[in-house]
């Protein structure tokens, strides 16, 4: 059996740091969306959401703090969405 | 080991008796043989469907039943046989009673988790019920519920999807319960290569019923928002697109074909050693195989839909990454196959059945590279020879794997021996029923009948008559079979702990095990198919004594 990861409990200071960093971005997010950036203001908006996934991700949800059990679940789940979605593409791109 | 001891007269939690103690218990064992009683019904229910089906077939124009009803039953057949038996069968009843036992522990990780499985199983299968009495009646889809029909019919594919989503969750906290029992639970001295590989098959369906569920649960909400608010998902004149809906669909349900046939191949790699008292060969290889068919299988779903009109070069990909899955297919039956090779065979039940899964399974497994390839395929689709094809591996593979552990556990579950004779005439009358009624639509199909219409030209009825003598020839045998492990219940002879002689750790606990499966910690072997310490004959523990 793979060993217990120890319980992590974030501070108050950190976890309304990580909040406060999510209320910037999604400001940042209004903010960009009155900028006519082109071809790039899908790419800029999804790459913003990336950013605040990440943050939910490794301190809400404590990935920061898991072991290699749970990464590997982690990166086997964000695999099998790319392969769906990507391969879908073989087909819509080359209609 | 007392009866008083089994975890039939001591109920987790302690303390309930009679009905509650099953209707409320957290034990996996009797969570395992409540799944039995439901999946049962329902198989009966769909085989008795099929039946109908065939027996309508056997003859031009009308024989049983007219063409709006026949349409019905091809549906419920399909669906209940895939939602409520094939993909359920050998997961949730004897990964439920054996996973835990096999991991050397008490219990899975989530009981609770678990008995709320059970009860969202059952209520998928009240909702298909209530469909059937329910406003105009069961959908006449068939059970891909293809749009834009699904969408503009006026049957109850409202309803019968939404039994279809229930069932999927159950399925998928039933797989989240075995991924986290394999890394939280385990016995702490077991190490990966010490897991028998029945559990690893588990473990590598589960990850695919965790991952590939949620895609058909999203698709079936699609369906009912676009039933009751023409949204436009899959409608070209809103800018949807119809094919967007079988890109969804196959997502999980090709992924699917593997929650099926998975558990059904670690029950042969389990069965196989056990009587040519042999090692399994390629220990190592069986389990990448398991890994790498749970990760390909999921890589392939769009070849259902060569004709479908999407674009050549999805259709190139698609062919070529479908030829990938044969490799760990292949890897598994040549480990079979090699660990016979020279062993000590004992012909029991569950061995027949096992060879029985073998052949068929290949017919199976070849006649999927004939589809796979896009030329054949096109010739081929929707024809009687895809209807035979997916029947070799869903019920050839994984019907037979079912009935091979159904006799293989039979004496653990219950304590109790059946008659060995009867189970080889249900066994041998069931596998060649099945030859002479799938064997016809091969050649069927080749000849262009195509699937699923009410009737057909005058040069098909030889087939289809001889497909239906098979049809009951294969139903008689499977009938034999159930009614001779029911009759055990009426002898009751008593089955040691190890009646077969074999060396994972469910075989080390009394017959039927107590409530916490062990008494003491348990001994683990350094390797699960360790045989040299095996002796006795299959024949001197049970055969006489029945």
């Amino acid at each position: 059996m793979e060993k217990q990861e120890e319980h992590h409990i974030l501070s108050y200071k950190k976890l309304a740091m990580v909040l406060a960093t999510l209320v910037v971005l999604t400001g940042i997010t209004v903010g960009v969306s009155y900028v006519d950036l082109g071809f790039f203001n899908v790419p800029v908006a999804l790459a913003i959401a990336c950013i605040k996934v990440t943050f939910v991700l490794l301190f809400f949800m404590h990935l920061k703090y898991e072991g290699p059990v749970i990464y590997l679940s982690f990166i086997s789940t964000v695999t099998f969405l790319i392969i769906m979605i990507g391969f879908t593409f073989f087909d819509v791109a080359f209609r | 080991m007392t009866e008083t001891q089994s975890f039939y007269t001591i109920s987790a939690p302690p303390g309930m008796h009679g009905i509650k103690a099953w209707l409320l218990t957290h034990d996996h064992k009797r969570l395992g043989l409540m799944y039995l009683a439901a999946v049962l019904f329902w198989f009966f229910v769909a085989l008795f469907l099929g039946l109908m089906l065939r027996t309508e077939l056997m003859s031009q124009g009308k024989t049983i039943m007219e063409p709006e009803l026949y349409n019905s039953v091809f549906t419920l057949h399909g669906v209940i046989m895939v939602f409520l038996f094939v993909i359920p069968a050998i997961p949730a009843i004897f990964g439920n009673f054996l996973l835990p036992i096999q991991l050397g522990t008490d219990d899975v990780f989530f009981p609770r988790l678990n008995l709320f499985s059970w009860y969202l199983f059952m209520f998928g299968g009240l909702f298909a019920l209530i469909s059937l009495f329910w406003g105009e009646g069961f959908p006449d889809t068939g059970w891909t519920f293809y749009v834009p029909f699904s969408v503009e019919v006026d049957t109850n594919v409202g309803l019968t999807v939404t039994a279809a989503f229930i069932l999927g969750m159950s399925s998928m906290l039933t797989g989240l319960n075995f991924v986290t029992t394999f890394h939280r639970k385990r016995h702490k001295d077991m190490g990966l290569m010490q897991i028998p590989l029945f559990t690893w098959s588990l473990y590598a369906t589960a990850w695919v019923q965790i991952l590939a569920t949620p895609v058909i649960s999203i698709t079936f909400v699609l369906v009912i928002l676009e039933r009751f608010l023409s949204i436009g998902l899959f409608d070209p004149d809103k800018g949807g697109d119809p094919l967007l809906y079988q890109h969804l669909f196959w997502m999980y349900s090709h992924p699917a074909v593997y929650i099926m046939i998975l558990p059904g191949m670690g029950v042969i790699s389990e069965i196989i050693p056990v009587f040519s008292r042999k090692s399994i060969f390629g220990y190592k290889a069986i389990v990448w195989s398991s890994m790498g068919i749970a990760v390909a299988g999921s890589l392939v779903w769009a070849h259902h839909m060569y004709t479908s009109g999407m674009s050549d070069v999805s259709v190139f990909i698609f062919s070529l990454l479908t030829f990938l899955v044969a490799i760990p297919s292949a890897v598994k039956v040549f480990s079979w196959v090699a660990t016979m090779y020279k062993g000590s065979i004992e012909m029991t039940p569950p061995l027949l059945l096992s060879l029985i899964f073998i052949y068929l399974f290949s017919v199976g497994g070849l006649t999927g590279l004939v589809l796979g390839a896009v030329g054949p395929d096109i010739h081929v689709h929707d024809t009687h020879f895809v209807v035979s094809h997916f029947h070799f591996v869903m019920f050839g593979g994984t019907g037979f794997a079912f009935f091979a552990a159904l006799h293989f556990w039979w004496p653990k579950m219950f304590g109790i021996m059946y008659k060995f004779k009867y189970a080889y005439v249900g066994s041998i009358l069931a596998g060649i029923g099945f030859l002479f009624h799938y064997v016809p639509m091969l050649i069927l199909g080749m000849q262009g009948m195509p699937r699923r219409y009410y009737d057909y030209l005058p040069q098909y009825e030889t087939g289809n008559f001889l497909a239906g003598i098979g049809a009951y020839i294969m139903c008689l045998g499977i009938v034999i079979m159930f009614v001779n492990l029911a009759l055990s219940f009426r002898k009751r002879v008593v089955a040691p702990a190890d009646p077969w002689g074999g060396t994972t750790l469910e075989w080390k606990v009394p017959s039927p095990p107590p409530v916490h499966n062990f008494i003491e910690d348990p001994i683990l072997p350094d390797f699960p198919y360790d045989f040299s310490g095996i002796t006795d004959s299959v024949t001197e523990n049970t055969d006489e004594r029945v």
